[in-house]
C-alpha cells in the first residue's frame, strides 16, 4: 500500500502538489498560531491595568502593542529601506535561488512521450493546479465545472475587500475579530480547492474512479451506480409517482434552487435582525446579497457532493438545454 | 604606503565624471545617504525610502510577494534562454525537448529550473494571497489592489497553463485537451454549452476553436500556446505587476497595525 503511495507521490509533475500540501500547511498554521497569539495577548492586556492612567480596565488596546515584543516598543516605528528591508529581501532570494538550482539539479522536470491523439491516457487529467475543477465534474456538468465556477471563483475573491465590512484585523493576525471571514475563506481555498487537488491527485484512478490511496488502479472495476435526479429521488421516498415526470422535475428543481437560496438569504437575516446585530445596517441590501450569493454557492457545492456520494443525486434541476 | 596608493585610486575612481554621473552619492551612513540609495535607484525605488518596522518581520509577510516577484524575474530569465532553442511547431517541439536533455549545454537544468519555478510560483501566489487575507491587508484603502492581485493570480495560473503545452508530450497535450475541452461547454460561446447549439456554435466556429486555432489541439494550437505564453501573457503580467507594486507603495506599504 505504501508503495503505491509512493509510486504516485514521487512521480515528478505530483512533486509540486506534495510540496504545495505541506507549504499550505505550514504556513496555514502559522497564521492561525500568529492569529491566536495576539487574540490571547490582546485579551490579557485588555484586563491589565494602563500603566500611565492608572485605569483597571481597558478595552481598547493599541494594536501596536501586540506586534513588537517588550523590548523593541520603544524604538522607532519607521526604520530607512536601505538597509534594514533591502538587506532582508537579498537573504531571501539567494534562499530561494539556492533551494530551487539545487532542486533543479537532481530533480528532473518530466516529459513523457510525444503527443499522441490516438493514445489518450486514462485518467487524462488537466495540470495539478485545476484539477480541483475537474473533479467538480463529477458533481457538476462542464459548463458548471469548466465555465461558471472559475468565474464565480474570480469575481468572488476580487469582490471580497467591497463585501467585508468589517474594520478589524486590517494589517495584523487575528482570528477572534474576524472568525467569519477567516473560516469562509479556509473552507473555499483549503478544502474545496487544496484538498480537492490533492482527491484529484492521489484518489482519482482510470475512469476517474475513486482509489483510496494505495489501493491498486484496477481500470476494470466495476462501480455499480445508478445515478437519480432530485426529482427521481423524491417520488422513490414519497412514493408519488407524478414527481418523476419532465415538468414535475423542472417545477421541482427551480422551486428548490430558490428555496435553498431564499432560505440561505432569509435565516441568517431574521437571526442577525433578532439580535439586532448592526453587520446588518453596514452591509446594506446589496451587499448582504452579494455575501449571500456567493457563500450559498460555495455551501451549494459540498452539498452537492453530499448528495451524489449518500444518495447518488445527479441533477437537482432538469432542463431541456441544461441541468444543474 | 600601499593603503596610500588605495586611497589614491579610489579617490581618482569616486570623483571622476563617469563614476559621479553613475552613483550619486556618499557612502556615509547618513539619513539622507540611506534614502537616495532607494530613491535614486530605478529598481530599488519600488520601495518607499521608510518602511514600518512591523513589515520587516518575516512572520508578518512571510517574504511571499517577494518571493513570487523573484520566480517571476527567474521565469523571464530562464524562459529567454529556452526560447533560443526552442521552435514552436509540431515537428521540432518535441525534439528540441530531447536537445535540452542531451545537447544544449546545461540544457536539463535550464529546463528543470523553468519548470520547478513555474510550479513553485503557483504555490507561493497562493500563499501571498493567503498571506494578505489573514493579516486583513485587503481591507480599505488596498481593496483594488486586491481585485489587481486576483488577476495576476489569474495570469499566473494561465501562464502555467499555455507553458503546459510546449514540450508537445503526451503530459501536456492531454492536459490541454482536458483543460480546453471545457471551453466547448461554455454557455452561449461553445457549441456544447447551453444555448449554444441554438446560437449557431459549432466545433468550427466556437469560443474552443478560437483558443485553439482549429478543432483539435494542433500545431495551430502550439503556435498559440506559444504566443500567449512568451509574449501576450508575460507583458500583461508585467503592465499588472508595475500597478500592483505602485499600489502598494501608494496605499502606505505593507499593511500593519495604525
Ligand atoms: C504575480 C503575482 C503577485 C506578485 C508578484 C505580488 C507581489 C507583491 C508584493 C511584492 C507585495 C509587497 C508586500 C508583500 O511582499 O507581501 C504585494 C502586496 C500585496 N499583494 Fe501581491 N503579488 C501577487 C499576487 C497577488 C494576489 C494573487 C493578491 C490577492 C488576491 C495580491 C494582493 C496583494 C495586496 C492586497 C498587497 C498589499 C499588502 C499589504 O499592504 O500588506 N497580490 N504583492
Amino acid at each position: 500500500m505504501w508503495h503505491n503511495i509512493w509510486i504516485i507521490a514521487s512521480k515528478p509533475d505530483n512533486i509540486p502538489i506534495v510540496g504545495m500540501l505541506v507549504l499550505v500547511l505550514f504556513f496555514g498554521f502559522l497564521s492561525f498560531w500568529l492569529a491566536f497569539k495576539n487574540d490571547r495577548i490582546r485579551r490579557a492586556a485588555a484586563v491589565r491595568p494602563k500603566p500611565e492612567s492608572g485605569k483597571a480596565k481597558r478595552d481598547a488596546v493599541d494594536v501596536i502593542d501586540i506586534m513588537y515584543p517588550e523590548s523593541e516598543q520603544g524604538l522607532p516605528k519607521k526604520v530607512s529601506c536601505w538597509p534594514h528591508l533591502v538587506k532582508l529581501e537579498f537573504i531571501c532570494a539567494i534562499a530561494v535561488m539556492a533551494l530551487l538550482m539545487f532542486w533543479s539539479i537532481p530533480i528532473d522536470a518530466p516529459l513523457e512521450e510525444p503527443s499522441d491523439p490516438t493514445l489518450t491516457p486514462n485518467p487524462s487529467k488537466a495540470p495539478w493546479y485545476f484539477l480541483g475543477l475537474q473533479d467538480m465534474l463529477v458533481y457538476f456538468d462542464p459548463w458548471i465545472a469548466g465555465v461558471l465556477l472559475p468565474t464565480f471563483i474570480i469575481v468572488g475573491l476580487m469582490v471580497i475587500p467591497y463585501i467585508d465590512v468589517n474594520p478589524k484585523g486590517n494589517g495584523y493576525y487575528t482570528f477572534a475579530e474576524r472568525p467569519f471571514a477567516i473560516l469562509t475563506y479556509w473552507f473555499g481555498f483549503f478544502v474545496l480547492w487544496v484538498l480537492e487537488i490533492v482527491i484529484g491527485t492521489f484518489c482519482r484512478g482510470p475512469g476517474w474512479m475513486f482509489f483510496w490511496p494505495g489501493q491498486e488502479w484496477d481500470p476494470h472495476r466495476v462501480v455499480a451506480e445508478v445515478n437519480i435526479n432530485w426529482n427521481e429521488f423524491l417520488a422513490n421516498i414519497t412514493g408519488v409517482t407524478t414527481l418523476k415526470t419532465e415538468t414535475a422535475g423542472l417545477l421541482l428543481g427551480i422551486i428548490t434552487i430558490l428555496t435553498y437560496f431564499g432560505l440561505g438569504m432569509l435565516i441568517p437575516y431574521l437571526w442577525l435582525k433578532k439580535r439586532s446585530a448592526p453587520i446588518i445596517d453596514q452591509l446594506g441590501l446589496i451587499r448582504y446579497s452579494v455575501v449571500g450569493f456567493f457563500f450559498w454557492t460555495m455551501m451549494a457545492l459540498s452539498i452537492k457532493i453530499v448528495l451524489r456520494l449518500a444518495f447518488s443525486i445527479k441533477y437537482i434541476l432538469v432542463t431541456p438545454w441544461f441541468n444543474i | 604606503m600601499l593603503t596610500e596608493q588605495k586611497e589614491k585610486i579610489k579617490d581618482i575612481v569616486t570623483k571622476s565624471q563617469v563614476y559621479k554621473s553613475i552613483f550619486r552619492r556618499g557612502f556615509g551612513d547618513t539619513p539622507r545617504n540611506r534614502a537616495l540609495a532607494i530613491l535614486g535607484n530605478v529598481f530599488l525605488h519600488l520601495h518607499p525610502p521608510y518602511v514600518m518596522r512591523h513589515a520587516l518581520k518575516f512572520t508578518h509577510s512571510w517574504c511571499m510577494g517577494g518571493i513570487t516577484f523573484l520566480l517571476f524575474i527567474v521565469l523571464c530569465f530562464t524562459g529567454v534562454f529556452l526560447c533560443f532553442y526552442y521552435h514552436p511547431d509540431k515537428i521540432n517541439a518535441y525534439r528540441d525537448m530531447k536537445y535540452f536533455e542531451y545537447d544544449v549545454p546545461f540544457g536539463v537544468v535550464l529546463r528543470n529550473m523553468h519548470r520547478w519555478a513555474a510550479h513553485l510560483m503557483v504555490i507561493t501566489v497562493w500563499l501571498h494571497m493567503t498571506r494578505v487575507f489573514m493579516t486583513g491587508a485587503y481591507k480599505p484603502p488596498r481593496e483594488f489592489n486586491w481585485a489587481v492581485g486576483v488577476i495576476l493570480l489569474v495570469l499566473t495560473l494561465l501562464l502555467s497553463f499555455t507553458g503546459y503545452l510546449l514540450p508537445d508530450d503526451q503530459l501536456g497535450f492531454w492536459a490541454v485537451t482536458v483543460g480546453t475541452n471545457m471551453a466547448r461547454a461554455t454557455p452561449l460561446l461553445g457549441h456544447e454549452g447551453p444555448f449554444g447549439e441554438q446560437l449557431g456554435a459549432t466545433a468550427y466556429n466556437d469560443i474552443r476553436f478560437a483558443l485553439l486555432g482549429g478543432s483539435v489541439v494542433g500545431g495551430n494550437a502550439l503556435l498559440r500556446a506559444y504566443v500567449w505564453h512568451c509574449v501576450a501573457m508575460p507583458v500583461t503580467a508585467i503592465i499588472f505587476l508595475a500597478v500592483h507594486f505602485w499600489r502598494t507603495r501608494k496605499d502606505g506599504g505593507t499593511a500593519g497595525p495604525l
